[in-house]
């Protein structure tokens, strides 16, 4: 071997240090053995978190991926390992998350031969990745990585795969990493069309009920600012998707709530009632608009969004603004005029007042004798600094927490989104943690959703990663009953559960772990919790059929939801 | 419905027709015919799809494709919008080759480009009516083999790739 020519496995390790990567969540095995040997001699540069499961490394680089804006690394083997990674790509891909997972696989001579631990992974994955691609040669390596960085973070984010075969891995080749900067087929930023700013800014000029909806596009695009000096001159209300939540403080004058299924009364009706519809990066997703045949009919649409099959998919919109929204939101600040839409901001209040009467009161103040989810998020936001992240699983939790968690900053909300994958939350609350062992971190779940990805308080532990975990235990699959209770006529099909002692799991894990049962002492739990130094695990026993409101119906109009 | 034609130009990357049938597979949508060759700029190649959908669909058919990474521009263009041709081979017994048999091929502007000792191989090149038309009279010589290719096609629209490169 010539001395300038290093394995392929450690060129995967430099490769990602040239990447200014600072996790690799992975689990090690076979066909990816070769790297893990290569890692021993770089913990100094690149750190390797060891997940119970790649399910949990997956959905941990996601969580730090959302945290810190930056690309999620992960690893596994081939076969099991690298099916396992499946959902945390769809996920990633649905949420636009951007992540490089690495995946080990049999030698080349051994392809389609059914070798053992071989899974066409390239295939498996190719719908839910960004891009992928198999590696079969050492000197393929390195660009491959160089690429897969530039398509994963570029434009609209998603996750990317790069399988690399084993005989690729031990082969010995130069390093010479070149970053990927351009690539002639994939236009991540399609150029900003002046006159479509002008034809915006000209209809919401004129629009005497204007609203913004606003989603993760404004996060990801680095748009936080631009959007409040947008809100701020032109006077209009706003209001945010799951994954746009914290874009803007929820302290903003012109934020009026969250749209969609479990999301606020006032945006939802008056999405019906508005003239002009702004939806700045954002999909309309159909738990946003429900039945999109009485969706905002009555609305002209200007959509600012960078990805254009994403313009008309969903919703037709009159004015279309491709581009980045950092920079399309600043040049449509400078056209539109200086406004004030008070007497229809007004109206938001009026209804935002009536959800608060029948709804919001019952959930965070309860007189009945049963916790409510809400009440305990209530303590958080007590205790809570501003910069805490919220991480959240899927189910009647979170959209509770979702509803009533006091967002104050970008990048503090971090939940599966577009998939609903349960299982999600424990694992991504470790990534989200290690980003900044400082920053609060709270991981409230469901006790359906904590079993599956429950092996994961063991990357807690090892890791000392100080996770607050608040499990809303119900012992239901809570959202599936509701469902069950109000369109399959209570019929419980499977969906209560017969819970172990989760304190006791928490303290097979050496982590502190509390049981509240009953208001008294819920408070105190939560405040202690808070400033307990090491992850901390608190269960709360709360309403078993408690439902989520409001509601609106799967198939029905955003103008049909209901109250109770 | 109408008939469309997706014309893709992409770069020659190993699983990029996956990632483009996929697309259609997601949707629960019919390719009626798909081609591909390489395209007048040396590693560039073209993809013929052929398929019956909405205009609606089609829209987001071909942006869908468009936003693969490997694809460098996807357009769709309808019947009208295109110069196109299709290839049909027909094989048939060599007893069967009489006068008739002539004249047909003559009254079709088709040709004979094979003749083996069992049988021969008659070719027609032009769109899916004509091929289907001369189908239907050739089955009274009886046909063994019957093929047709999926559509090549040219835009008339005067715009060409390099303009995306």
């Amino acid at each position: 071997m010539e001395d300038s020519k290093i394995r392929g496995a450690d060129i995967v390790i430099k490769s990602l240090i040239a990447e200014n990567a600072r996790y690799i969540f992975g689990y090690p095995g076979g066909a990816i053995m070769p790297v893990y040997d290569a890692l021993y001699d770089y913990v100094n540069q690149i750190q390797h978190i060891l997940t119970r499961h790649e399910q949990g490394a997956i959905h941990a680089a996601q969580g730090y991926a959302r945290v810190s804006g930056h690309v999620g690394v992960c690893m596994a083997t081939s076969g099991p390992g690298a099916t396992n990674l499946i959902t945390g790509l769809a996920d990633a891909m649905i949420d636009s998350t951007p992540l490089v997972c690495i995946t080990g696989q049999v030698p080349s001579h051994l392809l389609g031969t059914d070798a053992f631990q071989e899974t066409d992974v390239v295939g498996i994955s190719m719908p839910a990745t960004k891009w992928n691609i198999q590696v079969q040669k050492v000197e393929d390596i390195a660009p491959a990585i160089a690429r897969g960085f530039h398509i994963a973070r570029s434009g609209r984010p998603g996750p990317v795969l790069i399988d690399i075969t084993k005989n690729a891995q031990v082969s010995a080749g130069e390093f010479n990493y070149v970053p990927c900067l351009n690539i002639r087929s994939y236009k991540p930023y399609p150029k900003v069309d002046d006159r479509a700013i002008q034809a915006a800014a000209a209809l919401i000029n004129k629009a005497e009920r204007p609203f913004v909806l606003y989603g993760q596009g404004v996060i990801l695009g680095k748009a936080e600012k631009e959007l409040r000096a947008f809100l701020d001159k032109s006077g209009i209300p706003a209001a945010c998707t799951l994954l746009g939540t914290g874009a803007i403080s929820e302290n903003h004058p012109n934020y009026v709530g969250k749209l969609g299924m479990h999301g606020n009364y006032a945006p939802n009706m008056l999405t019906n009632k508005c003239d002009v519809l702004i939806a700045i990066g954002m999909r309309f997703d159909d738990r946003v608009t429900g039945d999109l045949s009485r969706y905002a009919k009555q609305a002209k649409v200007v959509h600012l969004e960078l990805d254009p099959a994403e313009i008309d998919k969903n919703v037709k919109c009159e004015v279309p603004v491709l581009g980045n929204c950092q920079e399309t939101l600043e040049k449509l600040t400078l056209a539109v005029d200086q406004k004030s839409h008070e007497d229809w901001i007004e109206k938001f209040r009026e209804l935002e007042a009536e959800e608060k009467r029948v709804v919001v009161g019952n959930d965070l103040l309860p007189t009945k004798e049963g916790l409510t989810m809400g009440e305990v998020i209530r303590h958080i936001n007590e205790f809570k600094a501003d910069d805490a992240i919220l991480v959240t699983d899927v189910g009647q939790h979170q959209m509770v927490a979702w509803r009533y968690f006091q967002y104050k900053q970008s990048r503090t909300q971090v939940t599966s989104g577009g998939l609903g994958t349960m299982g999600f939350a424990l694992p991504a609350a470790l990534g989200s943690q290690l980003h900044d062992y400082n920053r609060q971190v709270i991981c409230v779940v469901g006790d359906g959703g904590i079993q599956m990805t429950v092996q994961e308080l063991g990357t807690i532990m090892q890791t000392k990663a100080p996770v607050k975990v608040v499990l809303l235990n119900n012992n239901f699959l809570g959202m599936v009953r509701q469902w069950q209770q109000l369109f399959f006529d209570k019929r419980y099909s499977f969906t209560e559960l017969e819970n172990p002692d989760f304190l006791k799991i928490a303290e097979a894990y050496n982590i502190k772990a509390q049981k509240i049962e009953k208001r008294d002492g819920l408070r105190e739990a939560v405040a202690e919790m808070l400033i307990h130094d090491g992850p901390y695990f608190l269960e709360v026993a709360v309403e078993k059929e408690d439902n989520v409101f409001p509601m609106i119906a799967s198939g029905t109009s955003v103008e049909d939801i209901r109250l109770s | 419905m109408n008939r469309y034609t997706i014309s893709v130009f992409t770069e020659n990357f190993i699983g990029i027709l996956s990632r483009i049938t996929l697309i259609f597979t997601r949707r629960g949508i019919n390719i009626d015919a798909f081609t591909a060759s390489e395209s007048r700029e040396e590693g560039i190649y073209r993809i013929t799809i052929e398929v019956t959908t909405t205009q609606e669909q089609i829209v987001q058919l071909a942006k869908q494709i468009e936003k693969i990474i490997d694809v460098i521009k996807a357009f769709y263009y309808t019947d009208e919008q295109m110069v196109f041709q299709e290839i049909a081979l027909y094989k048939i017994p060599i007893e069967n080759l009489d006068p008739g048999l002539e004249r047909v091929i003559r009254q079709h502007n088709a040709r004979i480009i094979s003749a083996e000792k069992d049988f021969v191989v008659i070719e027609l090149t032009g769109h899916k009516e004509d091929t289907q038309e001369l189908l239907e009279v050739l089955k009274e010589f009886g046909v063994l083999e019957f093929v047709r290719s999926g559509r090549v096609a040219v835009a008339k629209p005067m715009e060409t790739i390099d303009k995306y490169l």
